[in-house]
């Protein structure tokens, strides 16, 4: 750029500038960040406003009311009572990704503390890029996965959990009926392993935060490895772990594809087994909204996807301020 | 592994250090160190930052091996045994050999009393029946605090003053009832007060124990130590080495080597 007439100390130069580039570049950069916040607010004004007739036909609560989902009966006057019950897909969401969290969190801790405290140095750095490979991995592959190799792997042990525990008190209807392959348990498991990822990624973080003269304290008492993990490691990660596996419930209340193709997608109504197949909130917006004819069908989609949408917002809300929160403790 | 319960009044060990040289990556922090550590004793290592000092004395109970990348030639004896021959057993020797360190780090989610009983709960050594609170008493006695905390034993570790909680750190090293006590600078980051608490506190401590100390500030070393070695390093970055070790008052009134004298006049460091 040529110097400008008139400005003959560098530091004019620097200042002139300022009016130029530099004020493309602020606007650029605004207008980004201005981007994301429009998206956001812009997506859910939509989904309301899509949704708004049914809404309007049968009001909010009667959808979380009832699970029972039978398009065919709907009418175009949209008598009561409403025929789009989605109860049964907020429970689908709920127990898939809770059986998710169940068996992804153990591990991912184990799998973080390995990689922070116990594997040798030059292990480290190439294990963690794996795992976090694991994220990388197209969603609807691990979808193919789940259905040719996960279900004849996992159908042993369905068999199992049926015969033995679907006839025991209390938690039988969890493990009640046959085990169909396509199920609750199978999508938990594909979910697990997704959520794996980032589970593991955030708790890295959170026990290279833990002081290195905690642990050495812990160590010159006399403690054996395990022994400093559970004095000094874990009781000053617990705010973060939980942190991360909120994180982790975040990606698996919305994950969809996966799961659409192992969970069975019956959306009659609520099948207690986590043997059965059944439906999520994201899996039966994906599945039938091509083929929505119904009066009030695609609309009452939508009314499932904003309530999905507001789940993920308050989950992962919930999981970024107690992420946060530990750093400031620990800090 | 079973354990003797621990005695009131456990032997105090002596210490062989043995032409040491501990390295970090294959570079030597402290090289070639002989020195010999006697019973309830304080023997205070001094020397300017950097010379190895803290190196020396992480040696004393393996924990330098606890570092990546950390190695050891040498021996250290520890009552005649190397510490670090191959059958030796690590968390056995940091049993015995106690170490308080610079920050006080008192286990942020215990209390008082846990904090205090944290290194009897390892391993089980402590039985269901044991009489938990005389031992936690005892040794907040021993460290001084009983009378300022026995009201609070619930109150967690992290409430206390730096100084509490640094004597709170000294009570939990001697409640395992070790035989030696390694401190690494316990008092800087601590007010004038409570560093003098502490001083009287390692007066006391050495007519059961041996002491190592590592300190900064020779006017303490003065005070506390019996024996003072001063290590040095020729320039920054090489490893550094013993220099001289002697009785405290000779080594501050008359010492044998030109660098020492400058150290401790204030020259170097």
């Amino acid at each position: 750029m040529n110097p400008l007439p008139g400005s003959p100390t560098p530091w004019r130069r620097v200042r002139a500038r300022r009016g130029g580039t530099d004020t493309v570049f602020r606007y650029a950069v605004r207008s980004a960040a201005a981007m994301v916040i429009v998206v956001l607010v812009a997506t859910a004004v939509f989904l309301v406003q899509q949704a708004w007739p049914a809404l309007h036909q049968y009001g909010i609560l009667s959808y979380l009311g009832s699970d029972r989902w039978a398009p065919s009966e709907a009418t175009a006057t949209g008598r009561h009572p409403n025929p789009y019950g989605i109860a049964q897909f907020v429970y689908g969401t709920a127990v898939t990704s809770l059986i998710a969290m169940v068996l992804a969190v153990p591990v991912a801790v184990a799998v973080s503390l390995y990689l922070t405290e116990i594997a040798p140095g030059w292990l480290r750095r190439p294990l963690s890029g794996l795992v976090d490979l694991l994220a990388a991995i197209p969603s609807v592959v691990y979808g193919f996965w789940g259905i040719f190799a996960l279900i004849p792997a996992v159908r042993p042990a369905g068999v199992w959990l049926s015969r033995t525990l679907g006839t025991a008190p209390v938690i039988g209807p969890l493990f009640a009926g046959p085990f169909f392959g396509v199920s609750y348990l199978v999508a938990g498991l594909v979910l697990a392993i997704m959520i794996l990822p980032i589970i593991t990624a955030i708790c890295r973080e959170v026990f290279a935060t833990v002081p290195t003269a905690d642990k050495e304290s812990a160590l010159a008492l006399g403690a054996t490895r395990w022994e400093m993990v559970r004095m000094a490691v874990l009781p000053r990660s617990r705010s973060g772990i939980t942190g991360a596996a909120v994180l982790g419930l975040g990606r698996a209340v919305g994950e969809t594809i996966a799961v659409t193709m192992v969970i069975g997608n019956n959306v009659l109504s609520i099948t207690t087994s986590i043997l059965g197949p059944g439906s999520t909130m994201s899996s039966v917006i994906a599945n039938e909204f091509t083929e929505s004819t119904e009066p009030f069908h695609l609309q009452s989609l939508m009314v499932v996807g904003a309530w999905l949408l507001v789940i993920a917002l308050v989950v992962n809300t919930v999981g970024k301020l107690i992420v946060r929160r530990t750093g400031e403790d620990i800090a | 592994m079973s354990h003797v319960p621990p005695t009131p009044d456990a032997a105090a060990a002596r210490i062989d250090v043995v032409n040491l040289t501990a390295r970090y990556h294959g570079r030597p922090a402290v090289a070639d160190v002989d020195l010999a550590i006697e019973p309830r004793q304080v023997t205070a290592l001094i020397g300017p930052s950097g010379c190895g000092k803290s190196t020396l004395l992480r040696c004393m109970n393996g924990l330098h091996l606890t570092v990546p990348g950390a190695s050891v030639t040498g021996q250290v004896l520890l009552d005649d045994a190397d510490i670090y021959a191959k059958d030796s057993n690590p968390v056995e020797i940091r049993h015995r050999v106690g170490m308080v360190f610079q920050r006080p780090t008192p286990f942020p989610t215990m209390s008082v009393r846990d904090n205090v009983l944290a290194g009897l709960q390892l391993g089980r050594r402590l039985g269901r029946g044991a009489p938990h609170d005389e031992i936690a008493e005892r040794a907040l006695t021993k460290a001084g605090l009983w009378h300022e905390v026995k009201d609070r034993l619930k109150a967690p570790g992290a409430s206390l003053s730096g100084g509490q909680q640094q004597r709170l750190c000294i009570a939990r090293a001697l409640a395992v009832e070790p035989e030696v006590l390694l401190m690494d600078e316990p008092c800087a980051h601590l007010d004038p007060i409570s560093t003098l608490t502490i001083e009287d506190l390692i007066r006391e401590i050495k007519e059961t124990y041996t002491v190592v100390i590592v300190t900064h500030n020779m006017q303490q070393a003065a005070r506390v130590a019996d024996t003072t070695a001063f290590l040095t390093m020729s320039a920054v970055g090489d490893p550094g080495r013993l220099v001289e070790v002697g009785p405290t008052e000779r080594i501050f009134s008359s010492p044998r080597r030109q660098t020492t004298e400058d150290y401790i006049s204030g020259k170097i460091g």
